[in-house]
């Protein structure tokens, strides 16, 4: 497990240098921050003690040795924007983002498994039938129009939802969390909602069809034989082993979601990193956006760690070794 | 004194949409308290779906259309699912074929033992523990307390089907439904296994359904065998008679097609052609199409007709005559 584990520290940190070359390169590529960043008025002077001072008149291959050294030392850059400390702007967005994330993988299962449960246990029935084709809308309507249909019905016309913003946030570990008060909460809700709306039908057809599979298994028609209960059957024996897809595929999009919540940010007004991840594209802002990347990278390993690691709490043949 | 399970002119249709399936069409057979009854027959004649229909679990779209189970003088085809399941495990329990497949893979093997302790009895976690150790050891699992923490697939393939074996024990039932328990396994741990059950089951008058396609088995372990063809018995008596005198054409070949009877260097006896697709049975003996003494009389339905002491047959020219060598 140790070795297991340190092989991984060292695959991850190759993984983080390659991602920073390719965006370091990669923005760079895209367009000249300079042009955007200094007004049109400035004289010839002024653009270069500004170029200077960002320490854009270096080499790109100087310019990341200097990334590199800084962000060995906890320094992700100063925003050109913003003038502030990249990593810092992002995590002051971080908090939004991550509630917003975790409410809509909470009610993506909460939702999703109940009703993927109940369409794999009764195949035939209407009402299966009737959750896998709204579970087909689920997969195929576009975020941004959701998004829109949710404001439209619940905040303009029934009046019952507030339709932007995190409401009332209410300080936890040093940080804004809006799910600690009712405010908060009900401002969550329908873009947490809107986000979930893809991984419920995904967790609804992951459900139906491990529940369909293992139905099937000899050990479910065993377990029936040995005179277990329903409920027993269902929830130890069958549940047990449908988990596990079920984990994988929503530990990774959890990843993507607190990665690329883009749109239903922008939809709810809801101040998270997509949001800024955005605007720091749209102006060249390479350190924002090298530092974003960075973090979602980081994010992703552990999220797929931790996922691993699950594995081998769910399935006892998985065992975690150091196997290349 | 009634006997264990008495099965009477059982039918299991599988309603599929190509039309009606009969697995199961008619079938009668009676096993005595301790007594051990071998079900013979090829893949596809209907046996494992006998087996599933005394226990109440015929998958969908099957189900029991006809016939009475009469397990100590209770019909189970007319029982609540409530008092199958309160049967189940307890009083009749089975094993299955695949010992690889039978337990559940992610969970421990205590849990499953327990949990069947513990669904037909009130005793605390502990109790249930100490039984499920001594039933592992009783079937010959060696360090039962270590094993009982471990996973299915930490054991070897005959020692899950033992473990298996074990689950069945667990309430000492009446009756243990064996569907091909030891097909899966090589031949040194099936003698081992089919020994132990022997032993298990003359010990707590256990009565046997042997499910199985290996006449051998049946030779060493039944009192009596019923061999069954396209979801009917063909032929049924007691196991001596049937493999010494077998009456039926199709027991004959099931006899013939055991390699160790044949002589060296000649070919390879088998019965012609293969089993009818129960969806379109011809009227008459379901054995004709492949049968060498089949005639114009076999396109009516024969019944079991009681041919010797205690052996019947269903068939219009039974082998009457000198067993061929």
């Amino acid at each position: 497990m140790t070795v297991y584990l340190l092989r991984r520290i060292l695959q991850s940190f190759m993984v983080l240098v390659a991602m920073s070359i390719i965006v370091f390169v990669g923005v760079y590529a895209v367009g000249d921050p300079v042009e955007i960043l200094i007004s049109p008025d400035a004289d010839q002077l002024e653009r270069e003690r500004a170029i200077r001072a960002l320490g854009l008149d270096l080499p790109l291959w100087e310019q990341y040795l200097v990334f590199v050294q800084r962000a060995l030392q906890g320094d992700l850059g100063r925003s050109f924007v913003f003038n502030e400390p990249a990593l810092q702007i992002i995590l002051q967005r971080m908090p939004a983002t991550l509630e917003l994330a975790f409410g809509s993988m909470f009610l993506s299962i909460l939702i999703g498994l109940p009703l993927g449960l109940y369409a794999g246990l009764k195949p035939d029935s209407v009402a299966s039938k009737t959750i896998m084709a709204g579970s087909i809308l689920g997969f195929s309507l576009p975020t941004f129009w959701v998004g829109l249909m949710l404001i439209m019905v619940f905040a303009v016309q029934l009046g019952w939802l507030p339709s932007t913003g995190r409401g009332e946030t209410a300080t936890l570990f040093g940080l804004q969390w809006s799910f600690l008060t009712a405010n908060g909460l009900a401002h969550i809700l329908m873009p947490a909602f809107n986000l979930a709306l893809f991984k419920i039908s995904l967790v609804i057809r992951l459900t139906r069809a491990g529940v369909r599979e293992t139905m099937l298994m000899d050990y479910v028609k065993f377990a029936r034989a040995k005179g277990l209960s329903q409920n027993r059957v269902i929830f130890v024996h069958v549940f047990k082993n449908i988990l596990i897809p079920v984990v994988t595929v929503v530990g990774l999009e959890l990843g993507s979601t607190i990665a690329f919540s883009v749109v239903t940010e922008s939809v709810f007004a809801w101040p998270g990193m997509g949001k800024l991840i955005i605007d720091s594209i749209n102006v060249l802002d390479r350190p924002v956006i090298v530092a974003y990347l960075m973090i979602i990278v980081l994010m992703f390993i552990v999220i797929n760690l931790v996922v691993d690691i699950l594995y081998s709490v769910l399935d006892p043949r998985v065992r975690l070794e150091a196997k290349a | 004194m009634t006997a264990t399970l008495e099965v009477r002119d059982l039918r299991t249709h599988f309603f599929t949409r190509a039309g009606i399936v009969k697995a199961v069409d008619g079938v009668s057979f009676t096993v005595e308290r301790g007594k051990v009854l071998g079900l013979v027959g090829e893949s596809g004649s209907g046996k494992s779906v006998t087996g599933f229909s005394i226990i109440g679990l015929v998958d969908p779209p099957g189900r029991v259309t006809g016939g009475q189970i009469l397990f100590k003088g209770r019909d189970l085809a007319s029982a609540s699912e409530e008092e199958m399941r309160r049967l189940r495990g307890n009083r009749i329990a089975m094993i299955f074929q695949d010992p690889m497949m039978t337990l559940n893979p992610v969970l421990r093997v205590d849990t499953q033992m327990i949990e069947t302790v513990q669904a037909h009895q009130k005793v605390d976690r502990e109790t249930a523990r100490q039984r499920a150790r001594d039933t592992l050891g009783m079937v010959g699992i060696p360090s039962p307390d270590e094993r009982l923490k471990s996973y299915p697939h930490q054991f070897s393939g005959g020692m899950r089907q033992r473990v298996a074996i074990a689950i069945a024990l667990l309430h000492k039932p009446d009756l243990i439904i064996a569907d091909e328990p030891t097909t899966a396994l090589d031949v040194t741990i099936q003698g081992q296994i089919l020994a132990e059950v022997q032993k298990l089951a003359a010990q707590t008058g256990t009565s046997l359904i042997w499910i199985t396609h290996d006449l051998s088995v049946v030779a060493g372990l039944a009192d009596d065998v019923a061999v069954m063809y396209a979801g009917r018995v063909v032929e049924d008596g007691p196991v001596s008679q049937v493999l010494d005198a077998p009456l039926h054409p199709y027991t004959v070949g099931l006899i013939g097609s055991v390699p160790s009877r044949n002589k060296r260097g000649e070919k390879l006896r088998q019965i012609p052609g293969m089993t009818p697709s129960l969806l379109s049975l011809p009227p008459g003996c379901a054995f004709q199409s492949r049968c060498a003494r089949a005639d114009a009389a076999c396109r009516q339905d024969p019944d079991l007709f009681a041919l010797r002491e205690g052996q019947r047959a269903r068939c219009f020219h039974p082998h009457l005559e000198a067993i061929p060598a």
